[in-house]
């Protein structure tokens, strides 16, 4: 844990806890409209498909794509320096949203387009646990 | 929806920019306003006749309530009066809100001036990392993003959609930087070779330190007033023909798709006010805050089909001589990237071309340019097009 001081902590919002309630647990939780069954994220109060205000706390799979990824060889802060180099990547999740995320657990060489991975919660402090990915 | 028309209404009758790259005498205050001197006196009005202001926010000098702070310094008092909050495709749009302004009836006269001083007032390490403050705080900052990786996110997904190569997007860095050779203000001025750039440090897989633009000081301004007033000015008039804006999203984790833009729209929309198209166009100064942002601007505009991008850059096609000059002044890779101000160094080359003043860069009879402008990550578009008479 020592190793993310100084990296941008995630501070839950009233609208994001439930979001980070579920990192902790490590579960990770997207949203579902109850009246057109679209997913979304990040959350949000209404559903971007309908419009209507009866979106839902759901876990998701944890399974997803690799939509694209990079492998940052200069670290955007000197608290990223010892991970240099890392995978920054947009994943599609099996239920259709994307998020950006970290590709670990495997050389950054081996990330490809398009490939499985399945969701590995890091652990920053007691409060904040943050969702990665490794090949599934 | 009603059409909305600017063509032929309002000019463009004065572009200076400052000296530019490494400019540690000149606080980022002082560049704003000395841009706005410069291009006072190309327009040939003095600071009174200034009845609209519109500057960026600066990260060197901030101000809340920027515009009202370089009126203040200078001592003139606008009936309207307008910060740009953020840069890129904003710095452009608000050229269209100037537009829009005039043609109202809400000011005669507006005189925009951007600028900034991301090398000497904040150091390159400071503006790195005040830029990454583009990324989501919760859901995107907490994986380590600098701005190159969001931009190679979008290249990686070229390639592999299309087969964009590496080579290609080098050729447009190679192009810009020899334009910038033959323009004794630029930043970076050594010409550079395709293999310079696939040897120049990886920086976030697949860009190398050549594939992302500068980090500058420096300021740029022009004045903008209805087309009829134009003629009452020293500098020769250039003509807003048409503009138009797209907005897709602000994180690139939020795109509706990493290898079309919303260029597509700002396009199509600039095109139809003016009545021309991509054919029309004879010299192009395109975003390139990152190489592979060209290529995606150069589909998305129509300059070539999706996917033929990659293609397009290659042969010297982009270069002057070829058949679409762009960036002819060297772009943010190689002219200079201060940061918000950027695009607005595309508009005063436009006005330089349109006036037949480039000199070595100078495109041949060039009559109409094309400048195109994104910002965010790849969110936020506007594109204009200027004519040196009205069509």
């Amino acid at each position: 844990m020592a190793a993310e001081i100084g990296k941008p902590l995630p501070v839950p919002t009233l609208e994001t806890r439930p979001y980070w309630d579920g990192c902790k647990r490590h579960e990770l939780r997207i949203q579902r409209c109850s009246a057109c069954g679209h997913y979304q994220f990040y959350p949000r109060i209404y559903c971007t498909q309908c419009f209507g205000d009866r979106v839902a706390w759901v876990t998701a799979s944890g399974r997803a794509t690799v939509l694209s990824f990079t492998i940052v060889r200069r670290p955007v802060s000197p608290a990223f320096a010892q991970d240099v180099p890392y995978v920054v990547a947009l994943v599609t999740l099996e239920e259709g949203p994307s998020m950006m995320t970290n590709i670990i657990g495997c050389e950054p060489e081996k990330v490809e387009i398009g490939m499985p991975v399945a969701v590995a919660f890091e652990d920053w402090n007691e409060e904040i646990s943050i969702a990665k990915f490794r090949p599934a | 929806m009603a059409t909305e028309s600017l063509k032929n209404k309002v000019a463009i009758v004065g572009a200076a920019d400052t000296e530019v790259g490494v400019v540690p005498h000149l606080s980022a205050t002082q560049l704003y306003v000395k841009a706005a001197k410069l291009v006072l006196a190309d327009a040939g009005i003095a600071k009174d006749q200034v009845d609209g202001l519109i500057t960026c926010v600066s990260f060197a000098e901030p101000y809340m309530y920027h515009a009202e702070m370089i009126a203040e310094y200078m001592q003139i008092f606008p009936r309207y009066c307008m910060t740009a909050p953020s840069g890129g495709g904003t710095t452009l749009a608000i050229m269209h809100h100037a537009a829009s302004a005039i043609a109202t009836g809400m000011c005669d006269t507006v005189l925009i001036t951007m600028a900034d001083s991301q090398l000497s007032g904040l150091s390159r390490a400071k503006a790195i990392e005040a830029m990454s403050g583009a990324g989501h705080p919760q859901f995107e900052r907490p994986y380590g993003p600098p701005i190159p990786a969001f931009y190679a996110l979008l290249a990686r997904a070229h390639e592999h959609q299309y087969g964009t190569t590496a080579a290609q997007r080098a050729a447009v860095a190679v192009a810009c930087r020899k334009h910038a050779s033959m323009n004794p203000a630029a930043q970076m001025r050594k010409p550079i070779t395709v293999e310079d750039v696939l040897n120049s440090r990886m920086i976030a897989d697949p860009l190398h330190l050549l594939d992302c633009s500068l980090v500058s000081d420096g300021g740029a301004a022009i004045v903008m007033t209805s087309a009829e007033r134009a003629r009452d000015f020293k500098a020769k008039p250039v003509y807003l023909l048409g503009t138009g804006e797209g907005h897709s999203h602000e994180h690139i984790s939020e795109a509706r798709s990493l290898t079309t833009s919303a260029a597509k729209e700002a396009g199509a929309r600039a095109y139809a006010m003016a009545g021309l198209g991509p054919r029309d166009i004879d010299v192009a100064e395109l975003y390139d805050c990152f190489t592979p942002v060209v290529i995606i601007e150069l589909e998305d505009l129509g300059f070539c089909s999706k996917g033929e991008g990659g293609r397009f850059v290659e042969g010297g096609r982009i270069e002057l001589g070829g058949e679409l000059p762009l960036n002819t002044h060297g772009g943010l890779l190689s002219h200079c990237h201060p940061g918000h101000p950027g695009s607005m160094f595309s508009v005063t080359e436009a006005v330089r071309q349109l006036r037949g003043e480039c000199g070595p860069r100078q495109v041949t009879g060039a009559k109409i340019a094309l400048v195109h402008a994104q910002g965010g990550i790849m969110s936020t578009h506007c594109t204009a097009i200027f004519g040196s008479e009205r069509i």
